[in-house]
């Protein structure tokens, strides 16, 4: 695989005080991205997390107003978690807007995300911008890593761990 | 009560340690710290800032272990304690690794989907 090559670095930032930013570009035409961002068949073969976790639950009704529900499931010791929301926008293969609540908070209250599909020479510049309803329910989500934020202090910590060693 | 999710959350240390990455100037402040102890003044000096307000920075970042005070009374030299920084650290790259992770069986996904038989004119040989 030739990575460097694609240039595939997943950028993390937190441009305001209530959103996480992440960039990631894949090589692939839009559509084909957007589909893999949207179609429950194709959405529960990869956004899985960690090896040995699936998607039992992965239902997309993809239209503005539409629902969508996921379930994941450790194989292991059958624990699962959830998360539903509901989409404000759907464009094929531009753009999706939807809000997102998990069944257990770690967050207060729902976040938004915006996924943009920007395709430039095959690939696609894929950009989800996750806005929460404040900056204490972002950084409660940034605490447990799961939207794996904090970009802006993490390149400095980064910075700060390799002078300090 | 903690939610669920892919089965590990920060304890309360962890915790600490992020609110108190959060905030620019503090984070300012531990760049400051790598390269030599400095005190309070010292601190302020690059900061349009009070020495009371640095102050109370120094007091979240020592709460977070991140920081230690010398017992100087006069000065009270604060320096930086790497091990809370590289404990947060693992723990955001663990994370990151999971999105990777998730976006690497997405790269896969696409070049198989790239693949199937009424696009195989398009196909290009991988390397």
């Amino acid at each position: 695989m030739n990575s460097a090559e694609r240039s595939n670095k997943l950028e993390l930032t937190t441009p305001s005080d209530r959103e996480i930013v992440m960039t990631r570009s894949f090589a692939a035409p839009r559509t084909t991205v957007f589909d893999a961002f949207t179609k429950p068949e194709l959405v529960r073969r990869w956004l899985l997390g960690p090896c040995g976790w699936s998607m039992p639950v992965c239902d997309i009704d993809l239209k503005p107003g539409g629902k969508y529900k996921y379930t994941w499931r450790n194989d292991a010791d059958g624990k699962e978690f959830g998360v539903s929301g509901t989409f404000l926008e759907v464009v094929r293969p531009e753009r999706t807007v939807h809000l997102e609540k998990f069944d257990e908070e770690w967050y207060p209250g729902e976040a938004q995300i915006t996924t943009t599909f920007i395709e430039r020479n095959g690939a696609t510049l894929t950009t989800m911008t996750i806005l929460h309803e404040s900056r204490e329910a972002r950084d409660q989500a940034l605490e447990t890593g799961m939207a794996d934020g904090v970009a802006v202090s993490y390149d400095r910590l980064e910075d700060i761990l390799d002078s300090a060693a | 009560m903690k939610p669920m999710s892919y089965g590990a959350f920060p304890d309360d240390r962890l915790n600490a340690t992020f609110m108190a990455l959060a905030d620019p100037t503090r984070r300012a402040i531990l760049a400051r710290l790598v390269k030599g102890e400095a005190s309070v003044t010292e601190l302020a000096a690059p900061f349009a800032m009070s020495q009371p307000a640095i102050s109370k920075h120094l007091k979240v970042l020592e709460r977070a272990g991140l920081v230690s005070r010398g017992r100087d009374a006069q000065r009270r030299p604060t320096r930086i304690e790497a091990a809370p920084l590289a404990e947060a650290t693992g723990y955001l790259e663990r994370y990151r690794s999971l999105w990777e992770r998730n976006f690497q069986r997405l790269d896969a996904l696409l070049d198989e989907l790239q693949t199937t038989p009424k696009q195989q004119r398009t196909r290009k040989r991988r390397t």
